[in-house]
């Protein structure tokens, strides 16, 4: 029972308290780049979700096997052989989104989440533990990577997974699909955050004052 | 102008690597705070992306043939490889240049710029001076991308105004964004493409 829940912890942990995106600020470069459509997000996150899953699961059967020198090396290899297994599926499967995400699906190898991932839990934790970091972590890059798209693409071209959301009249903010859009897009979303973190640390500085005087 | 120097122009200028790509934001946020580390990094990087290049062409056009599918964890390996060797040959031959480069050697080859090279210039099905002049572009596009960021940074955090909230990452990609939109100034400059 008390393992249970360690685990959902994890998985929790990954989804919104250290968050990857939001409060770590991991894995920027496949983030930016591909979010300028929710199904591109959505797609580039289940990839990344695969292959942070299908690693964790090598490195921690691995961990005793691995020397310490080469660990990073070793580590690369096996999220190299993953993204190389994905990028193959994706393009039979699907594709249309294998296209529109191009060179980014192999471009998972240099994502510092997942690499970090393995060095800091994966390789240190058991099977069942990596699997529920590995859940919690890619469910909150998937998170983040559908929010980004979804805003951009609602505010770039007035839909949202390709349903038209406004009436003709609506004049699309094209700068929010360009570039630009999402490092600023990004930079709101982080701002929004500290703001939170900020108003939660306060309320929780009073409710200590308040305990002091009682 | 020539079709390598549209290619290095494009590269430099339209299609920066960082401000239009996405690619090597880590460093690019990260190591962006002073601007002579800033601009070390730059160089080191233009080093190892001609570097990248070359491995990759030769792998391209001598082993990948046969086994295609090996392409991406060939390139990290081989890459990786490469610029270890030369970090230990330019130790033993040019202290003051292993001093100007040398730290940021290994982090650069794990930096998602260098692979999105390798892959980029296989995509485009470049040939050797393509390739190298490619990189040379994109290597110099990167370095002109963090010097500016490194210059506004430091101006602005020299200024207290700016509310505590908004310090950091935040306020880092906003700037990222209005770089960005200024070089998307420049896509109009050829009309050939």
């Amino acid at each position: 029972m008390a393992k249970e829940k360690l685990a959902y912890d994890e998985f929790m942990k990954g989804l919104w308290r250290e968050n990857p995106v939001f409060v770590q600020v991991l894995g920027l470069c496949p983030l930016l780049a591909v979010t300028n459509s929710a199904v591109n997000g959505l797609a580039m996150g289940l990839a990344s979700f695969f292959v942070l899953l299908g690693s964790s699961i090598l490195v921690s059967l691995l961990k005793n096997y691995i020397p310490k020198q080469v660990r990073i090396s070793c580590f690369i290899i096996i999220i190299a052989t993953f993204v190389t297994v994905v990028d193959y599926s994706l393009a039979a499967a699907m594709p249309v989104i294998h296209k529109d995400l191009g060179a980014f699906i192999p471009l998972i190898v240099c994502n510092c989440l997942i690499l970090g991932r393995m060095e800091a839990f994966a390789s240190r934790n058991t099977l069942r533990m990596s699997v529920a970091d590995a859940f919690g972590m890619g469910a909150g890059f998937l998170f983040a990577l559908v929010a980004l798209g979804a805003v951009r693409e609602i505010f770039g071209v007035g839909e949202l997974f390709g349903i038209t959301l406004f009436g003709p009249n609506f004049e699309p903010w094209v700068i929010m699909i360009l570039p630009p859009g999402g490092f600023i897009t990004l930079g709101v979303m982080l701002l929004y955050f500290n703001w939170v973190e900020e108003k939660k640390n306060k309320i929780d500085k009073q409710l200590a004052a308040e305990d002091g005087v009682n | 102008m020539g079709d390598l120097g549209w290619i290095f122009i494009s590269t430099l200028l339209i299609n920066n690597f960082v401000l239009a790509y996405f690619l090597g934001l880590c460093p690019f946020l990260g190591v962006s705070n002073k601007l002579e580390v800033s601009f070390r990094l730059g160089l080191a990087t233009i080093f190892v992306m001609v570097v990248t290049a070359l491995c990759a062409w030769i792998l391209n056009t001598y082993v990948l043939i046969y086994a295609p599918y090996l392409r991406l964890i060939s390139f990290i390996v081989v890459i990786a490889s490469v610029v270890q060797l030369i970090e230990m040959v330019i130790k033993k031959l040019s202290p003051t240049l292993f001093r100007a480069l040398g730290i940021f050697l290994p982090l650069i080859t794990t930096n998602c710029a260098i692979l999105g090279l390798a892959i980029f210039a296989t995509n485009k099905g470049y040939g050797l001076w393509e390739g190298l002049v490619y990189a040379l572009g994109a290597g110099m596009g990167f370095t002109l991308a963090i010097v500016l960021m490194a210059g506004i940074r430091q101006e602005v955090e020299g200024a207290n105004e700016m509310p505590r909230l908004i310090r950091g990452f935040a306020f880092n990609l906003i700037i990222s964004g209005i770089l960005s939109m200024a070089f998307m100034g420049f896509a109009g400059l050829f009309s050939s493409s």
